[in-house]
């Protein structure tokens, strides 16, 4: 069981607890746990496959769970079923039912909770402000843009006012640059209405971004739960480390213990020194270590006692703006190591096959108890 | 390169079936179901090489499909007598006989002369008998021991039990239970619709018992035979075939009297190939060949003498069924006018439409 | 080059036309011709609209009209409300290895004629018929009933025949429906009905409507199954076109009924069309 921020003063919309899903032989979600409180943004972020569009459509009631509780302000949902349920499933293709315009996909869920007419006029107009699209009630659905269909979908739901709104990677249709706009608009959103919104994705970025916090996920399991900062900064799991943001991998032998400082030698001979954060490692175990490209600085000045230095050549220079890279291998080796490449000119001169100094500060990597490192 | 060879394939066999075709000499014959029987045909084709293609079908369909063609494609028809001088009059689908090429003297002479005189149009005859036989009625004596008229048909007793066709045979024989005679009324078409008004009614209130209108024979008879129906109207050799397997089953003639009819040969208008017509008719009214199709299809033929040489069971039907005065009392159907089978239609349709 | 074109053109168009010329047209010019021939009181043949006259004065004419239209209509529903489930069970229940199976099975009664289907029923529901024989048998019935002859059995077997001209279409529109629309209304509160009424016949109308306007037109035309199962009561209205032109030898009126079956059939499924706020054109697309 994860804790999140114990703040008991806010309720718990959302409850997960040991939830497990068997398909035959094949277990897609293995004795989950989490809670989510009121008014937060919740997200599962975990590559495909990893059983998170199961996870979402059990808390939706499409699929019942072969083990375990899900209960939705305390109350238990078992046998729920989704027309009943007070959540709504933003669909990963956003589902707009074409035969109907705007304002009757709306007023859709209204009516079967037999709204009166006059009422669902005014919350239909209501929502459509809110989500920026006044005065579109009477469009097709085959009339509007990417970005305008997926906010029809969200007020859809939205006006149904639900305890928990689930969304199944509304964003993974939209190009990249509309992609980042309605990141921005979605978290927005969700903190001007203050529903509970969980969000799943397999895009890291739109999981960063928007979440106030972040379940890992992965072969069916929960590897972390926590804030997007401490995924990034403080990831549990080497899986976490590896999927949240770009990470360099290096795995190497125990040497030496002081302390929470190991001695950490590569197999290409480099012998670093790295914080371990508290985890105990066996003498002359293998050791996973995990640098993050901006981590690695570029012929660190020599003043900078305390870092580990080791010599690369570079192999190409990945130019992409702000996040402009080099992709270089130590000496004597064939491992591709990603090194962030500031755009301050002052690396300018730096050309493929070039012999560059790289240094790194012992608290800036990351270690976990790995296989046996090559000697 | 298969397909080419598919095609060719496909070619040469059409050219082969074409030929085949061409080469064998046809006889295209257009008749009742059971008046061409196997035995028969193949017997014709070994004596003559001639190829027998029949098609069956009844009186009206035989009419319009000739009438479609202005009498091509058949080389040989066989109309009821009654149904052919007001049709060739009106639409001359027919061409007269020539009946030198006929071996008269194989036919009973009182039959040719009467289908001789009852075809005749603008002095030429159009016809020469083949068979005949009677409509009456087909009772399950186990049931209905007491049915021995149409009456029988409306009778509430038989509620369910009843079947008839809805063609012109039963408005006649409505008629006849009604004790009128249509025939004598078939030149005055006022007084016939009258009649035609009434047997319309009879029908109707009747309609309650009946359990359908047959329109195959050989569905009548199975549900005959499984006791689903106690009395029909039907052809005589129906009842006598049932009899055979169940002699509580048998043909009754009604007391207001069987109705006769005689089946014919006649030469569509524009028939290809007439000399095999007139062969077909010499060869099925020689005595021997009568008899085997009587044998088969319990129905007498106009052949002098095949009557000798049928079976003894075959002669017994007629015998049991016929009585001298019964004989006498069989209505014979004289050639129908123009203008009746309107109103016949007109009738039927308002009879199957009640309700 | 444009006169290759032109060439193509005609190459591949003319067989089309005269194929339209010489089998459909040129015939039934000449039945409409017949139409509007009677014979007037001296018995001669003249141009006339009696034929016609007559279908509206004669009322078995028009109620039998009436009567078949009516249970084709009633027919082309019933067909609908069988034929809306198993295509959607086809398309979105079933796993896709078996929904080829099942439409084979669908396909399988239509190898053999209508003749043999029709008598296929009656096998089974006459008195002395195999469905009797069990429920005798199993103690349900004390004796026999007859089955055939009325018109619900007139009905089953019309929409037997027309099953397939229904469900095809069905599954060709249901195929195109996501299923996450279903979902959807689930989710959003709706139960089965809604979702049926508000989404997948809003969904399928272009099949619903080309499926329904084939076997209207299809059961109207019908001729074997209501005289063979119908039995004493079922006067359909081919039926009578058949005894126009076979039993009373009138071929003039037969060919005017034919020809205001045609109409009238035509202006049944436009108003249809009307009521339904269907476009033909759509629905071809």
């Amino acid at each position: 069981m994860f804790t999140l921020s114990p703040d008991k003063n806010m309720q718990t919309d959302l409850s997960v607890q040991n939830v497990t899903k068997k398909f035959e032989e094949f277990t897609a979600v293995d004795s989950v746990s989490f809670d989510v409180e009121q008014g937060r943004f919740f997200s599962i972020l975990g590559p495909s496959g990893c059983g998170k569009t199961t996870l979402l459509r059990m808390i939706a009631g499409f699929t019942e769970p072969t083990d375990g509780i899900i209960s939705i302000r305390g109350e238990n949902m078992a046998g729920v079923v989704p027309n009943k349920r007070p959540v709504n499933l933003i669909f990963q293709h956003l589902a707009l039912f074409p035969m109907m315009n705007v304002a009757e996909n709306i007023a859709f869920g209204l009516q079967r909770q037999k709204v009166g007419r006059a009422d669902i006029q005014k919350k239909t107009e209501t929502i459509l402000e809110r989500v920026g699209l006044p005065g579109f009630a009477h469009k097709k659905i085959d009339q509007l843009s990417g970005g305008q269909k997926q906010r029809v979908a969200i007020a859809r739901c939205l006006v149904l006012e639900p305890t928990v709104l689930l969304l199944d990677e509304p964003l993974g249709a939209l190009d990249l640059k509309l992609r980042d706009q309605m990141k921005v608009e979605l978290k927005k959103l969700q903190a001007k209405v203050g529903t509970t919104f969980v969000y799943i994705t397999h895009d890291q970025s739109e999981a960063l971004v928007m979440s106030d916090y972040v379940a890992v996920m992965n072969k069916g399991r929960f590897e972390q739960v926590d804030t997007p900062q401490n995924l990034y900064s403080n990831p549990s799991t080497p899986f976490t480390a590896q999927f949240v943001g770009d990470n360099n991998a290096w795995s190497g032998r125990l040497t030496g213990l002081s302390g929470n400082m190991a001695t950490v030698v590569t197999p290409e001979g480099n012998s670093f020194t790295i914080n371990t954060h508290g985890k105990t490692f066996a003498p002359d175990a293998g050791v996973d270590l995990f640098l993050r490209p901006e981590a690695m600085l570029i012929q660190p000045d020599p003043s900078m006692d305390q870092l580990n230095r080791f010599e690369v050549v570079v192999k190409a220079i990945l130019f992409d703006g702000a996040n402009s890279r080099l992709l270089a291998t130590p000496l004597n080796s064939e491992k591709e190591l990603i090194i962030g490449l500031p755009q301050n000119r002052q690396f300018d001169h730096i050309r493929p096959s070039d012999r560059i100094e790289i240094g790194w500060h012992g608290d800036s990597g990351i270690c976990f108890p790995g296989k046996e490192g090559r000697s | 390169m298969k397909k080419a060879i598919l095609v060719v394939l496909l070619i040469s066999m059409f050219l082969i079936a074409g030929l085949g075709q061409a080469s064998a000499e046809t006889l295209e014959l257009l008749t009742w179901k059971g008046y061409a029987p196997k035995v028969l045909v193949e017997k014709f084709e070994k004596e003559t090489g001639i190829t027998v293609k029949a098609t069956f079908t009844n009186n009206e369909e035989m009419i319009a499909k000739l009438r479609a063609t202005r009498g091509a494609g058949f080389d040989l028809a066989q109309p009821s007598q009654d149904r052919i001088s007001s049709v060739q009059a009106k639409f001359k689908i027919y061409q007269p006989l020539d009946y030198s090429k006929i071996t008269t003297s194989q036919i009973i002479p009182s039959m040719l002369d009467a289908v001789k005189k009852n075809t005749q149009v603008k002095g030429e005859s159009h016809a020469v008998p083949f068979c005949w036989g009677t409509s009456g009625l087909i009772v399950n004596k186990k049931y209905a021991p007491e049915a021995n008229d149409y009456s029988a048909l409306f009778d509430k007793k038989y509620e369910g039990r009843v079947s008839y066709r809805l063609k012109r045979p039963t408005l006649i024989a409505t008629a006849f239970s009604l004790g009128d005679d249509p025939f004598a009324k078939y030149g005055d078409v006022k007084a016939y619709k009258a009649l035609m008004d009434q047997v319309q009614d009879t029908l109707v209130q009747g309609k309650p018992l009946v359990k359908n209108y047959w329109a195959n024979g050989d569905a009548l008879l199975q549900s005959m035979r499984s006791g689903e129906v106690y009395v029909a109207m039907a052809w005589d050799n129906g009842g006598w075939k049932l009899h055979r397997d169940n002699p509580e089953i048998d043909f009754v003639a009604p007391k207001s009297g069987a109705l006769g009819w005689i089946d014919t040969f006649a030469i569509p208008a524009k028939a290809k190939n007439v000399e095999a017509a007139y062969k077909w008719i010499n060869f099925m009214l020689r005595p021997e060949n009568a008899a085997v199709f009587t044998n088969i299809e319990k129905c007498a033929t106009a052949s002098d003498g095949a009557i000798k040489l049928t079976d003894a069971a075959v002669r017994d039907n007629f015998e049991r069924t016929f009585p001298k005065k019964d004989i006498d009392n069989i209505n014979w159907y004289p050639p129908v006018p123009a203008k009746l089978e309107s109103i016949e239609g007109k009738t039927m349709d308002k009879v199957k439409a009640s309700k | 080059m444009k006169n290759h074109g032109r060439w193509y053109l005609f190459f591949f168009l003319t067989p089309i036309l005269l194929w339209l010329f010489l089998m459909i047209l040129l015939p039934h010019m000449d039945l409409l011709i017949m139409s509007f021939r009677a014979e007037d009181d001296f018995g001669e043949m003249v141009w006339s609209f009696a034929n016609y006259l007559n279908f509206f004065e004669e009322p078995i004419y028009w109620a039998t009209f009436a009567r078949t239209a009516l249970y084709s209509i009633l027919v082309t529903v019933l067909t609908f409300i069988i034929a809306l489930p198993v295509s959607f069970y086809i398309t979105h229940v079933v796993a896709p290895k078996f929904s080829g199976f099942l439409m084979l099975l669908l396909l399988l009664p239509f190898w053999v004629s209508e003749l043999v289907r029709v008598y296929g029923w009656m096998i089974l529901l006459r008195e002395s018929g195999v469905i009797n024989h069990f429920l005798v048998q199993m103690g349900i019935l004390d004796k026999p009933v007859e089955m055939l002859y009325n018109d619900a059995t007139m009905i089953l077997g019309l929409v037997y025949t027309s099953m397939l001209f229904m469900v095809v279409p069905l599954i060709s529109v249901l195929e195109s429906l996501d299923k996450s629309l279903i979902e959807a209304a689930y989710d959003l509160g709706a139960n089965m009905w809604t979702i049926l009424v508000r989404i997948i016949i809003p969904h399928s109308m272009p099949g619903i409507v080309s499926g329904s306007i084939v076997v209207f037109m299809l059961t109207l035309g019908n001729y074997l199954t209501p005289n063979l199962m119908g039995g004493k009561n079922s006067l359909w209205f081919t039926e009578q076109i058949y005894n126009q032109f076979i039993a009373s030898f009138n071929w003039n009126q037969g060919s005017a009924f034919g020809f205001l079956l045609l109409i009238l059939s035509s202006l049944i499924i436009w108003a249809g069309l009307k009521l339904t706020g269907q476009k033909l054109s759509k629905v071809v697309k």
